[in-house]
């Protein structure tokens, strides 16, 4: 795998291609003044990977670099580039040279020939510009026409130590037929160059799939192995990103998985930066879901980005409307981008590479891929499988929180186990599935697995309602938790029950307070009773006293008929009347009598 | 800045026609050596009504043949009569050299 070791002072050092995933691959890029040879089939990628490098170059380091094209004109290739942005034109004016090195057909050969002059002119252009680069895109022409092995040897010699007495870092591309003899083809030039890159392009199952190999790098140590390669707006990339050792951060920040209900299963919601995977079979509302969530991140105010694959943004949004999940106004307001991909257009890799480029315009912070199960259609599984690992794992190397729909076949979640794969890398995993009883179809979602949180393990009904999905209660019926109409039936009966409880309570209640009043006015009766009684009590002993007095007075009157001295009761009972005593008419009486 | 080298027939007729060529070297080097050395015996043995030829050693003055379009050395371009034409290499071949020049080679 690696050369690097006993010559430890001679590792080169590496010039940096900017080509993302390519530099991690081959520990830092291609050998700073040496000579790198990428071979590859037709189409294969060889003149995008080192104008790419050129490119980045002077737009990354400012670093000048030239561009000998054997097979193409150069104003062709200026073109193709163009689609990927690299302001190529712009570019060629100062900081790049092309140098069209295309012979024409015309040009009639004889005898041979060398590149002496070529490398005077390069040398005069170098020092010009002042480039630190040069590729020679389509070496392979060029030994086409030098026609004998000993010349060609001795050209690519040339170009070698051209190179090294120039401190240039060289790039050579060449064709190879594909098949088996790539390795045999130009080896003498594979044993000359400190690098060696295999291109590779092939069809699997009908999807055209790019391969990237390092075959040989001279003192220095190289992943082995073929990575996938994708063409998006940047140019070319590397899927060499699968860093051996994951570090995602944790957080422990708890965002709402769309409605409270759902929260509360999940034990709080999601974790920030986790990816969610739902799964179900068509119509299980799982696109719901996934809009409900990202309609709660945009009302945080958070940005936001909704993939989906083969349904454009429209329906979607007039779908997700129709129960009470609006994107359009978040849509408008830029928190949302809605993106859709034909699953057909494109290999598997393409539309990763698609959504790492969107993902760098919007800047989201939630993600949604709805469905991700679509890119398992395309090609081959093992690749697809790798396409939906990374994207997960970018997802999470980014901190989004992801939300990822996935189909599955028929009921059982675990047919997603032998699809993409995705749930064991997945954090959280819920499921929705119909459920079929009594002639009813419902749905009811499940959690498989959340890691790092407490979860509900209950089968819910979901319910879409106007105001959105929701879970209803739960009724459950000899271990089994009720839907649809047997849960409404339920529902319904707890209804009445409650209604005959409340009508029974309100019932006593009344009887209760008819009761208290009745035993009030009893008592008011009662009461007025005492009243009266007391009264003629009153009364009763008054008249008593005033049959006393009436007949002590008729004693006194009668004493003193007789002239006889008041008896003194007859005072005393006088003094008890509530009527004053007269004094002074005893005292009269008693004068008159004197 | 280039080294011509003219060489002129004794007395051309008017309707002969004068061969004009350009040979770009790469002062130095074995093939551009060997060109110079066929080409001369070429115009000895066809070009005796008349020729010029120039010279220019793309080392020395590399921009001139970024101008013209070359880049392998050594190259012959021939200017004029029309058609022109370009050959490549050391110039060993001698039946692909006349062939671009326009001159019949005498059946032996």
């Amino acid at each position: 795998m690696s050369r690097a070791g006993k010559t430890a002072p001679r590792i080169p050092s590496k010039i940096p291609t900017g080509i993302s995933g390519f530099d991690e691959l081959s520990g830092g890029g291609l050998p700073r003044s040496r000579t790198s040879l990428l071979m590859g089939g037709p189409g294969s990628g060889k003149t995008v990977f080192a104008l790419q490098s050129l490119a980045n170059g002077v737009r990354q380091r400012r670093e000048a670099g030239m561009f000998v094209a054997f097979e193409e004109r150069p104003g062709q290739i200026i073109a193709n580039a163009s689609s990927f942005g690299w302001g190529l034109p712009a570019l060629a004016r100062h900081k790049l040279f092309f140098l069209d090195a295309h012979l024409s057909p015309a040009t009639v050969q004889s005898g041979e020939f060398d590149l002496g002059g070529m490398l005077a002119i390069l040398k005069r252009k170098k020092e010009e510009i002042g480039a630190r680069w040069i590729v020679f895109d389509g070496i392979d022409v060029l030994l086409t026409l030098l026609g004998n092995p000993v010349a060609e040897r001795r050209e690519i010699y040339r170009v070698r130590d051209w190179l090294a007495d120039n401190d240039m870092t060289g790039i050579l591309t060449a064709k190879i037929d594909g098949g088996t003899s790539g390795a045999v083809q130009y080896g003498f030039v594979q044993f000359m160059v400190d690098c060696v890159i295999r291109l590779d392009r092939r069809l699997e199952e009908g999807v055209s799939v790019h391969r990237i190999e390092i075959t040989k790098y001279r003192g220095s140590e190289f992943s082995t192995g073929e990575f996938p390669v994708s063409f998006g707006r940047r140019g070319l990339e590397v899927a060499a990103a699968d860093s051996l050792e994951l570090s995602h951060a944790a957080s422990s920040e708890r965002l709402t998985a769309g409605f409270e209900r759902l929260d509360e299963m999940l034990g709080g919601g999601l974790y920030r930066g986790s990816s969610t995977l739902v799964t179900g079979a068509p119509g299980t509302s799982k696109t719901t879901l996934a809009g409900k969530f990202a309609e709660a991140a945009c009302r945080r105010g958070e940005r936001t980005l909704f993939i989906s694959f083969d349904e454009a943004p429209e329906p979607i949004a007039r779908n997700l409307s129709s129960v009470g999940i609006r994107l359009k106004p978040h849509i408008r307001s830029g928190l949302l981008r809605m993106y859709s991909a034909r699953t057909e257009a494109t290999g598997a890799e393409e539309h990763l590479q698609k959504l790492r480029s969107l993902i760098d315009e919007q800047q989201p912070r939630c993600l949604v891929i709805d469905p991700l199960s679509a890119v398992a259609k395309i090609g081959k599984l093992s690749t697809s499988r790798g396409v939906a690992n990374r994207l997960v794992n970018m997802a999470k190397d980014k901190g989004l929180t992801t939300i990822i729909t996935a189909l599955v076949k028929g009921d059982d979640p675990q047919t997603e186990a032998t699809e993409l794969q995705i749930s064991t890398i997945a954090d959280t995993w819920i499921h929705l599935s119909y459920l079929v009883r009594s002639g009813e179809r419902n749905r009811a979602l499940s959690i498989i697995k959340s890691r790092g949180t407490w979860h509900s393990n209950q089968v819910r009904e979901i319910v879409l309602g106007e105001s959105g999905p929701t879970l209803t209660d739960v009724y459950a019926e000899e271990g089994e938790v009720l839907m649809g109409t047997l849960r409404w039936q339920k529902e319904a009966e707890e209804q009445a029950r409650t209604l005959l409880r409340r009508t029974e309570f309100d019932h006593k209640q009344r009887e209760l307070e008819f009761a208290e009043a009745e035993t009030r006015a009893r008592i008011a009766v009662l009461e007025s009773d005492l009243q009266r009684q007391r009264d003629e009590l009153a009364l009763n002993s008054s008249g008593h006293e005033a049959r006393n007095l009436s007949s002590s007075e008729r004693e006194s009157t009668l004493r003193r008929m007789r002239n006889a001295r008041p008896a003194a009761p007859t005072v005393a009972a006088a003094a008890r009347t509530k009527r004053p005593p007269t004094p002074g008419a005893p005292g009269k009486t008693g004068d008159g009598a004197a | 800045m280039a080294r011509p080298r003219r060489k002129a027939a004794k007395s051309p007729p008017a309707a002969l026609t004068v061969v004009v060529m350009r040979l770009y070297i790469a002062a130095g080097s074995t093939n551009s050596v060997k060109a110079v050395a066929n080409l001369d015996a070429i115009c000895r043995e066809y070009l005796k009504e008349g020729y010029e030829l120039e010279i220019v050693d793309v080392i020395k003055y590399p921009l001139r043949a970024v101008t013209d379009g070359v880049l392998v050395t050594p190259s012959l371009a021939k200017l004029s009569p029309a058609p022109t034409a370009r050959v490549a290499g050391n110039l060993s071949d001698k039946s692909s050299l006349l062939l671009a020049l326009g001159i019949k080679a005498p059946v032996k």
